[in-house]
């Protein structure tokens, strides 16, 4: 080969992590099931709900059409984005891969950097596609005397793209803690913890220790971007991702400086 | 010949896992244009070096370097460097094609090189099939394959030939003779000697992380092996004693034959003529390379087969 060649950029690697993500189908059967899952429990919850509008006082006490449609989906859908965040760093450990993707690309931190890219921007587009098509199906499934909400109408449009954003960081979240704990396994059971397990035990707390604990948890303050109203004992919406955001990037940098300074 | 293409030098490499010294102040260079055999015992830190090379282990301490420059700055990794690591160093859900494609795109190199090097290593059928379905011979093959995507300078093959079928082996072997006669560096390891013995010219010899030997295979044969001479007689007693007065040593060995050591086969013939002894066999052999190897690296085997640990 006497083809004169260039040096290597970022652009070229996010090309190969590109192909890399395109090329293998357990991208598109585990988007599959976080769509399916996100769109399709609003959907069932909202009919649901619609159809017992008038005979449950339960339902139609404090009835929000908005988290009805949005609520059940992102809530299954996050943990489905954490692990394809987890998956897409950890199939390069569990395959041998890693050895073959940093002998062609020893600048470690430009490889991983190029694949949270492209994940990202993949899971950036289906987020946000759940979210609005949570709402439009939920909404459209929310009949008779049960009063649907609208896009236009005050907070519905944050709430609704703050879904895709929540999920996209929930799936960068499973990446960075992939990259620190290079395991599939321990990568889940860190996000389960974090999102579950973590805040279920400071319930158990006295209220004057559960309360802020509940209120700065970082999936918690970033869950308020998809709140319609603001809980006195809850941080503002966009303040709340924010935090939820620092502490990803956070993570994600610790995982980038490790992933630099350990064998791989 | 250019002095800059391709040139490997390691200095002082140390590294350690926890309480293991994996390698131990290790320093040779590696040139172009001939076959460079990597050998040493399993365990002797071959594969922990060749990963030093390429960035992925971090040494404690020392240097390597390709032309000068650490592997990890190339501007063109692939070029610089092919490895041929483990030969499932790939994701079997991506097909050939694809493995091959994601590496190519990342340094920048055509997408025709991705045919080529399919066709070189004869997986043009099987490239759009998922790599899970694999052999091991197939496995090997796309691991040599994405080695050669960048026609790099230096190749470097870790135990290439492990798992592969005779007709694999062979090809194995021609490729590296190949691409050395094309003036790449070619660095394989091995802990089999009769393998290097067909392949390298040169040899490293590595034993619990230290450097034993580096030299010609010539010169490694010549000094490690111990000549000696078969020799079969119905009159081997009295045959025994003429040696032993011309200062060799005769042994009988477990087939009843006499070993001879110290004299060469024209000297045994002209001393059983002279005395009038009949021989049916008067046969020179040479230690076997493996026996030579397993000598010299001996005291670096950790484990002995027998359990004791070595000295």
């Amino acid at each position: 080969m006497t083809a004169p060649t260039r040096p290597y950029r970022f652009g070229d690697v996010i090309l190969s992590e590109w192909t890399k993500f395109r090329s293998v189908r357990s991208t598109y059967w585990t988007f599959a099931v976080a769509i399916v899952l996100g769109i399709g429990l609003s959907a069932l919850v909202s009919g649901i709900s619609a159809n017992h509008y008038h005979t449950d006082p339960t339902i139609r006490f404090g009835w929000n059409p908005v988290q009805r449609s949005l609520r059940p989906g992102w809530f299954l859908a996050q943990l489905a984005f954490a692990v394809l965040g987890v998956m897409t760093v950890t199939s390069e450990y569990s395959t041998g891969m890693i050895r073959t993707s940093l002998a062609a690309v020893p600048k470690r931190t430009r490889m991983i950097l190029a694949k949270i890219l492209v994940f990202g921007v993949a899971a950036l587009i289906v987020g946000e596609g759940i979210g609005f098509a949570a709402f439009a199906l939920g909404q459209a499934l929310i009949h008779g005397e049960a009063p649907s909400a609208s896009l236009g109408q005050h907070n519905v449009l944050r709430v609704v793209v703050g879904t895709g954003l929540y999920l996209l960081f929930m799936g960068l979240l499973g990446s960075a803690l992939a990259i620190l704990l290079r395991h599939a396994a321990a990568g889940i059971a860190f996000v389960v913890g974090i999102l579950f397990i973590l805040p279920g035990i400071a319930q158990a707390l006295p209220t004057s220790w559960s309360q802020p604990i509940e209120k700065y948890w970082p999936t918690n303050a970033g869950q308020q971007l998809m709140a319609t109203h603001r809980d006195p004992h809850t941080l503002p919406a966009w303040a709340g991702f924010g935090e939820f955001a620092v502490f990803v990037v956070i993570v994600a940098v610790v995982a980038v400086i490790l992933l630099e300074r350990r064998d791989a | 010949m250019f002095n800059d293409v391709g040139v490997l030098e390691a200095r002082n490499l140390t590294k350690r896992y926890g309480a293991t010294l994996a390698v131990d102040d290790l320093s040779f260079d590696v040139k172009p244009g001939i076959v460079t055999g990597f050998l040493g015992p399993n365990g002797a830190g071959k594969t922990t070096t060749m990963r030093m090379i390429l960035g992925l282990d971090r040494p404690d301490r020392g240097t390597v370097t390709i032309d000068g420059h650490p592997f990890r700055d190339a501007p063109v990794p692939l070029r610089e460097v092919g490895a041929l690591l483990d030969p499932k160093a790939f994701h079997g859900g991506r097909s050939a094609y694809n493995h091959l494609l994601c590496l190519a795109q990342s340094n920048h190199l055509p997408r025709s090189r991705v045919d080529e090097v399919l066709a070189t290593v004869g997986l043009e059928t099987a490239a759009r099939r998922r790599a899970q379905a694999f052999s091991l011979g197939m496995g090997q093959r796309l691991g040599i394959a994405a080695a050669l995507l960048g026609d790099p300078k230096v190749l470097m093959f870790d135990e290439p030939v492990n798992g592969l079928d005779p007709e694999g082996i062979a090809w194995v072997r021609r490729l590296m003779r190949d691409l050395a006669s094309l003036g790449r560096t070619v660095f394989v390891s091995s802990h089999l000697m009769s393998e290097m013995a067909l392949t390298a010219d040169h040899v490293i010899v590595i034993g619990r992380g230290r450097l034993i030997r580096n030299e010609s295979t010539r010169e490694f044969i010549e000094s490690s092996s111990h000549a000696s001479v078969v020799v079969r007689s119905p009159a081997a007693d009295r045959l025994a004693s003429l040696v032993a007065e011309k200062g060799g040593t005769a042994t009988a060995d477990n087939t009843g034959a006499m070993v001879v050591v110290g004299l060469d086969a024209p000297q045994i013939g002209e001393l059983a003529a002279a005395a009038g002894i009949v021989l049916h066999e008067l046969a020179p052999q040479r230690a076997s390379l493996e026996q030579a190897f397993m000598e010299l690296t001996q005291e670096s085997v950790e484990f002995h087969a027998s359990g004791r640990v070595a000295q």
